[in-house]
């Protein structure tokens, strides 16, 4: 019972954590049509920048700066890259994010080296919250929760509610038309841009010293965003957080489950044949295995309902 | 369609140009190294090469080996047995008698075949092995060559060490691994040892976890704790060891980490205060030996290589060894040619930078050396990676205590 609710606990905070990083994605993927490909790498900007800039002014400072400074990055990709290659279609936009990556991978690499970087939380927030089960939740966790919530809220809040989320709406979905009516739609498609990057950027601050900073860590955590964001559908920010909190728990309970598919099936008296490849998957510990499982699901529903879990429309 | 001529014209421009290069210097000995400079592992194989050239500046102007001095000559493998391949062709296309490799079983198993094939087929242009942090054991046992030597500890030398340095207090122990081969070899000798050596031990957990794909350590934190354990004892290195400990230290729980390589370059650094008194790591080298050991030749040796430009530490006294040995076989057989060169190493004996004894093993080409166990600590001269931590020794396992049975059945040529 203890593990189970620690389990819970574990998994709703890196959930929310996914949830940052998706969210951007989701919004530059859902609206532009554009699957970013280097969302990851912006992410680790976030984080060094962040790193460099609470070493002058501090780490509160730091997490306003470094997202608007990915935001404007973001802006710059957009104008002087994206918009060009858009009218390729959407495999150059595609490539053109991949190449992307490895450009930001390498000048990091070139600014800030290859070691990881010192990037350690405020000392204001290094403290025990509470005590659970005689296990700390840091509230440098805590924290982490807010301020997803808060992004969440917010950010749904502008989409959904204000006449600014209805202007990039009808952008996005009618661009001649909004064109015609007056409205800029190449500056919307860099808005929503740079917002998503700015996204990704505070996801940065905040998870560069909950994990680690170092050259890696876009490379690390790229596919399970791109995960959250097919499974949870296109165009929806609550199919993306229900997405996230999902991959979160299961991450979490897959590794404190001992059983394996044979275990399922033991009670029936079946036995299994000698040492084959068969035999190995069959008992294989699904904690061995549970870093694998976002990503059998993805396949799974791209086979069945390849929309997503909440998806407005097919890609 | 002038533009692609002009492209044309310039790669025929680009190859005359190549060819046409003079032949470097006649008289220099060239060594070939083989590493990850590209790619998540980069930041290893960076280190190393700065550190042989490190090495090998300060072995040329002590003289080089017969009178010439040696020249690095850097391949990137990108850690793939297929690009290790193709730099070996390089390196025997321009006839370089010796290359060196530090990072990854997958790629030394596949360099050791390829040598010994192509050695086999082309007697006037071979090309000698030396093996510097290939670590899975076999590669000196079932598939141990005349032409590979490992100036190494094979995980089995460094599981018989880490075991011997668990403090008798511990009795329950969480074995936590990445599943891969490297892994799963420090999982299987972990517990080999910890029968042979400590069966009063018991093992509360015993886990394999992918490789570099965990972001989130907390449920196996959770997991641990639920288990009892006082020790983990892991294998994991870089990312793996770096978020397991963060995480173990944000949720408060009290154990020991007893691993086999956090003081790998970047680990102090990512680690920090997390570890304090609790961290321990199984080392060729650390700045605080050869303050124990009162060998200031060594200590100065680190303190350059600290104060020359690196913001990192020395830990890989076995290069030094490498090279000192190649060059001392090399002397002996007035030769660098690679036969010559390999029967001179065989059974040669010296005392290495600390001088402790080291011998590379006739049967199996395995070094035979010591390795010391150190404790995370404020308490020490020397801090790693300017943490205010370093590495305070705790216990030494002597080449004597590490001198393990071999199942090498080694084919030499006539």
């Amino acid at each position: 019972m203890e593990i189970v609710l620690v389990s819970l606990l574990n998994g709703l905070v890196y959930g929310m954590l996914l949830f940052m990083l998706a969210s951007g994605l989701t919004l530059i993927f859902s609206m532009m049509g554009v699957l970013n490909f280097a969302h990851a790498s912006v992410y680790m900007i976030g984080a060094y920048l962040a790193f460099t800039v609470s070493q002058y002014i501090g780490f509160f400072p730091a997490l306003i700066i470094a997202p608007l400074l990915c935001g404007l990055i973001g802006a710059a990709i957009e104008i002087w890259g994206l918009r060009r290659v858009h009218a390729n279609g959407h495999i150059a936009e595609l490539l053109f994010t991949f190449g992307l990556v490895f450009i930001i991978g390498r000048s990091v690499q070139m600014i800030w080296g290859m070691l990881p970087m010192p990037y350690r939380m405020p000392a204001v927030l290094d403290f025990p919250l509470f005590t659970f089960y005689g296990e700390y939740f840091p509230a440098y966790r805590g924290f982490m929760l807010l301020v997803s919530a808060a992004m969440l809220i917010t950010t749904w809040l502008l989409l959904k509610k204000t006449r600014v989320g209805l202007i990039i709406q009808a952008a996005l979905t009618h661009p001649q038309m909004a064109s015609a009516l007056g409205h800029n739609v190449p500056r919307v498609f860099t808005i929503v841009f740079a917002g998503g990057c700015a996204l990704a950027g505070l996801a940065g601050v905040i998870g560069g010293n909950y994990q680690t900073t170092e050259p890696g860590m876009a490379d690390s955590m790229g596919p399970i965003v791109f995960v959250v964001v097919v499974f949870g559908g296109l165009g929806s920010l609550l199919g993306c957080f229900v997405a996230s909190i999902l991959m979160g728990m299961i991450q979490s309970f897959a590794v404190v489950i001992n059983a394996s598919l044979f275990d399922l099936i033991k009670p029936l008296g079946v036995s299994l044949p000698g040492d084959n490849l068969f035999t190995e998957f069959m008992t294989v510990p699904v904690a061995r295995i549970g870093a694998l499982l976002p990503f059998a699901l993805m396949i799974l529903i791209l086979l069945f309902r390849p929309r997503g879990l909440m998806g407005t429309r097919d890609t | 369609m002038r533009f692609m001529r002009l492209i044309c014209y310039s790669f025929v421009l680009l190859g005359l140009l190549s060819t046409g290069r003079p032949a470097l210097a006649e008289d220099t000995i060239k060594l070939a190294y083989t590493d990850p400079f590209s790619g998540p592992f980069a930041s290893g194989g960076d280190e190393f090469l700065k550190i042989f050239q490190f090495i090998i500046a300060r072995k040329n102007a002590a003289g080089g080996a017969l009178g010439r001095k040696f020249e690095l000559v850097p391949f990137d493998d990108k850690l793939q047995p297929a690009e290790a391949l193709i730099a070996l062709k390089s390196m025997t296309d321009q006839s370089i008698p010796f290359v060196m490799h530090c990072t990854g079983s997958n790629v030394g198993a596949a360099l050791i075949d390829a040598v010994s094939k192509h050695n086999a087929r082309n007697p006037d242009n071979r090309i000698l092995y030396l093996n510097c942090g290939a670590l899975a054991t076999e590669l000196t046992n079932e598939q141990c060559d005349f032409w590979h030597f490992r100036f190494a500890g094979s995980v089995d030398m460094r599981a018989a060490a880490r075991i011997k340095a668990l403090p008798a207090d511990v009795k329950k122990v969480y074995l936590l691994n990445q599943d891969y081969l490297f892994g799963q070899s420090i999982q299987h000798d972990s517990k080999k040892w910890l029968a042979k050596l400590r069966p009063d031990v018991e093992i509360v957990g015993d886990e394999l976890m992918p490789f570099g794909k965990v972001q989130d350590f907390s449920p196996y934190v959770a997991k641990i704790k639920a288990s009892g354990a006082q020790s983990v004892v892991t294998g994991n290195y870089n990312r793996d060891l770096n978020l397991l400990i963060k995480a173990a230290n944000d949720a408060g729980l009290n154990v020991r980490f007893d691993t086999f390589l956090a003081h790998l370059i970047g680990g102090a650094t990512a680690i920090g205060a997390a570890g304090e008194n609790r961290l321990t790591s199984i080392m060729e080298f650390n700045g605080n030996v050869p303050v124990d050991l009162k060998v200031p030749a060594a200590e100065k040796f680190a303190e350059d290589w600290r104060t020359s430009g690196h913001d990192t530490d020395f830990s890989t006294l076995n290069f030094v060894t490498m090279i000192d040995m190649l060059t001392d076989a090399i002397n002996k057989a007035g030769s660098t040619d690679p036969l010559k060169v390999a029967l001179a190493l065989e059974s040669l004996q010296e005392k290495d930078m600390l001088g402790q004894d080291v011998t590379m093993r006739k049967d199996d080409h395995q070094l035979l050396m010591p390795f010391y166990a150190g404790i995370f600590s404020k308490d020490v001269k020397y801090d790693s990676e300017h943490t205010g931590f370093g590495w305070k020794n705790y216990m030494t396992a002597s080449a004597t205590d590490l001198t393990l049975p071999t199942i090498c059945k080694m084919k030499r040529p006539e």
